[in-house]
């Protein structure tokens, strides 16, 4: 008899736990990543500008005058005490950055990915079931181009039709200047503040100014989830249940849905982990074409800055989203395959 | 176990019957002749072993009963199932069909559930599809009821597929079959990838069918003591040609055709002494020798043999074999019948 071990609930738990060294891993990376970059970040950001006295203190107090390991273990009891420092440059806490750019590129991305699903599942199913004709070579066509075209090309194709030329879309920022000035900041994501207001205007004006970054980086992602797709359900269509789920005379609709395409949704479940490393870059080059107040433009900003301490406030931020992210898919995963357990 | 089943009356009406089927994959380099003109009637309650080396076409000729060729492939002649002809019928009548009259039981038992579906998902569903307006609390019962005969508790109805052995992994599979009731099952090399003892338990079990459900099964396997024990009548298959049909007991105590007798001889007895095989392999049937298939490997291969196409010849008992041994003898050319040179043979073999 076949192995009958675990439990769901013990894959939950044991995974959950693994959460632990995973963050401390990811942590440990950034946190050696930005000390091997020579210099102190106060002096990276701020020498030439203020007298050396003034350095040589702010230095002091920020602590980089701490021997390496100090400096790592004040990190790390940092964040986990949801502390991620103050920028030096504008002295701005990140953990504002996080709240106020965080929900900008959490709006970005969720909108993208759910473009992304909408277009890509879809299309990659179809291409799946007609392999080889002429509708899944057009198809291949798109995903390739869609995965191939440089976001800020797409990008600036699209502000100078639908911005200039047809002027029916804006081209930067989350709304307009008014709405922005009339929805009260809750949650911090546009769309949703506007809908607790009950300000539809502003939504609309919200949506609008959604709808090109978000696209510009959902076809960036629909690329790839065409050809996972396609592959997967290509491979599942030959698998040995579908033959035998034909045999018993099950309709080949229910074939396609409920044999190969849900088998098929495992691995590409499985991979959109890292499908969320090409999300946030991605991200990057939308939010930068067309000026959206996320994490992305955030960190160009504080690159171009030279402010250290920014830089790795927000690259601990991605390290945790990944770890969130990929938590969030063996959980999906497990609900879907009763063979994911420990 | 061999005995003819005396409840059947064997001027029943066949169930199945089948003429002049060919079967050819399209490949790169021509087609691939898998069926070559088969013919044979099945009765209902009749199991029908079908022997012959791997490649012979076996598989092919089973999956196309059932219409679940690949792509690629083409059938041609007849396949009359309670008088349709299924190589006319329509994709959806055929749907129709696959399930509550004819089932299919495959070699893989471990790859053939849906792993992330529940085994009464799977038996729901199958229900389902041929009797809309079925119960859940019916379907329960019946899959319930199927499953206990063939050896699987109720406990383990809702398990998933990874949770069971092969050996019950088949049973489960032989119990989707045998849910619906149909009237004709294939079952390709079910015992093939599993142990021995499974192996004789997953064959009584196929041997009760014709007792308990009344249905006819084409039985496929290289083994030949399983044909000996669970089979009414064997066909011997080679090279996509049926070479010799007839009652099981009866062939296997007198084989006509030389592909049989080498072949009976090839299965490991107690009384065999050294293992004896056939030398060669089956031709590439893409370009299959001429005349008999076999003669670049038979024994006693004649000269009429590489130049003409043996004729079937019927006995009183209702054998059939394809070999000039036993064919018409003024179909043969004069000098036809002189041995087969041998350098001739090891030509043709290596052809
Ligand atoms: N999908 C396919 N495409 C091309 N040739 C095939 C395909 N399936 C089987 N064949 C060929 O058809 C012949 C018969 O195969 P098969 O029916 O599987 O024989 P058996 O079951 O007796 O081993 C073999 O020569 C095999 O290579
Ligand atoms: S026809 Fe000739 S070659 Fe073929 S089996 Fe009979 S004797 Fe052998
Ligand atoms: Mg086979």
């Amino acid at each position: 008899m076949a192995a009958r071990s675990g439990t769901l609930r013990r894959y939950l738990v044991v995974r959950l736990l693994l959460v632990i060294p995973n963050v401390f891993v990811l942590l440990t990376m950034v946190f050696l990543l930005l000390r091997v970059a020579p210099g102190d970040p106060v002096s990276a950001a701020l020498g030439g500008r203020l007298p050396p006295e003034e350095l040589a203190r702010r230095r002091a107090a920020g602590g980089y005058d701490d021997p390496i390991l100090l400096q790592y273990w004040n990190y790390l009891s940092h964040v986990f005490r949801g502390d991620l420092g103050t920028t030096v440059s504008d002295n701005r806490p990140i953990t504002n950055i996080l709240v106020v750019n965080g929900a900008a590129t959490l709006s970005l991305t969720v909108v993208a990915i759910l473009v992304a699903l909408a277009i890509g599942i879809p299309l990659g199913l179809l291409a799946a079931r007609y392999r080889n004709s002429w509708l899944d070579v057009v198809i291949r066509i798109f995903g390739v181009l869609t995965y191939a075209a440089p976001v800020f090309f797409v990008g600036v194709v699209a502000i100078i039709i639908f911005t200039g030329t047809l002027g029916w879309l804006p081209s930067g920022q989350q709304a307009s200047p008014i709405a922005q000035a009339t929805v009260e900041p809750v949650t911090h994501i546009f769309l949703v503040d506007a809908l607790i207001a009950g300000d539809t205007e502003s939504f609309v004006d919200g949506v609008k100014h959604l709808i090109m970054p978000a696209f510009t980086l959902g076809l960036l992602i629909t690329g790839v989830f065409i050809r996972l797709i396609r592959v997967n359900v290509a491979q599942t269509l030959r698998d040995d249940y579908v033959e035998a789920a034909r045999a018993r005379g099950i309709a080949e609709r229910r074939v396609v849905f409920q044999h190969a395409f849900r088998n098929a949704m495992v691995p590409f479940v499985t991979v959109l982990g890292l499908q969320a490393a090409l999300c946030l870059g991605g991200a990057i080059l939308s939010e930068t074409t067309f000026s959206w107040p996320g994490l992305g433009s955030q960190l160009v900003q504080y690159i171009n800055a030279r402010d250290y301490v920014a830089v790795q406030g927000i690259m601990t931020i991605y390290a945790l989203v990944v770890v969130g992210v990929s938590l969030l898919i063996d959980f999906v995963n497990a609900f879907i395959d009763p063979r994911v357990r420990y | 176990m061999t005995a003819a089943r005396a409840d059947v009356p064997s001027y029943a009406e066949p169930v199945l019957s089948v003429a002049d089927l060919r079967v050819w994959y399209g490949t790169e380099r021509g087609p691939v002749r898998a069926v070559d003109g088969v013919s044979f009637d099945l009765r209902p309650g009749e199991t029908l072993g079908l022997v012959g080396e791997s490649g012979c076409g076996k598989s092919t000729l089973g999956r196309g009963l059932l219409g679940l060729l690949p792509a690629g492939a083409k059938a041609d002649g007849e396949i009359r199932f309670k008088g349709t002809n299924l190589l006319q019928a329509k994709r959806r009548d055929i749907d129709r069909l696959r399930g509550p009259e004819l089932g299919m039981i495959f070699q893989e038992p471990l790859t053939r559930l849906n792993p992330l579906m529940r085994i009464s998902e799977h038996f729901e569903e199958t229900l389902r599809a041929h009797e809309p307006q079925i119960g859940k609390e019916e379907a329960r019962r019946r899959s319930i009821d199927t499953l206990r005969k063939m050896g699987i508790p109720p406990t383990r109805y809702r398990a998933y597929p990874h949770e069971f052995s092969g050996g019950m992994r088949q049973r489960i599979m032989i119990a989707l079959a045998l849910v619906l009731r149909p009237a004709f099952i294939v079952a390709d090399e079910p015992t093939t990838a599993l142990d021995v003892l499974v192996e004789a338990q997953i064959i009584r079990i196929l041997a009760d069918l014709r007792r308990n459900f009344d249905t006819a099964l084409l039985l496929i396997t290289h083994n030949l003591g399983i044909v000996a024990e669970a089979c009414d009548r064997v066909a011997v298959m080679y090279a996509g040609h049926l070479v010799e049909d007839g009652d099981a007991r009866e062939v296997f105590a007198k084989p006509r055709h030389p592909y049989t007798r080498e072949l009976l001889r090839s299965t490991i007895s107690l009384q065999t002494t050294g293992l004896h095989y056939i030398p060669g392999a089956p031709p590439d049937l893409v370009e299959p020798p001429p005349g008999c298939k076999f003669h670049p490997r038979c024994p006693d291969a004649m000269v009429v043999c590489g130049a003409q196409d043996p004729v079937a010849v019927q006995t009183a008992s209702g054998s059939r074999v394809a070999c000039w041994l036993h064919g018409p003898a003024d179909r043969i050319d004069e000098g036809g019948t002189a041995r087969m040179a041998q350098e001739e043979i090891s030509v043709a073999d290596e052809a």
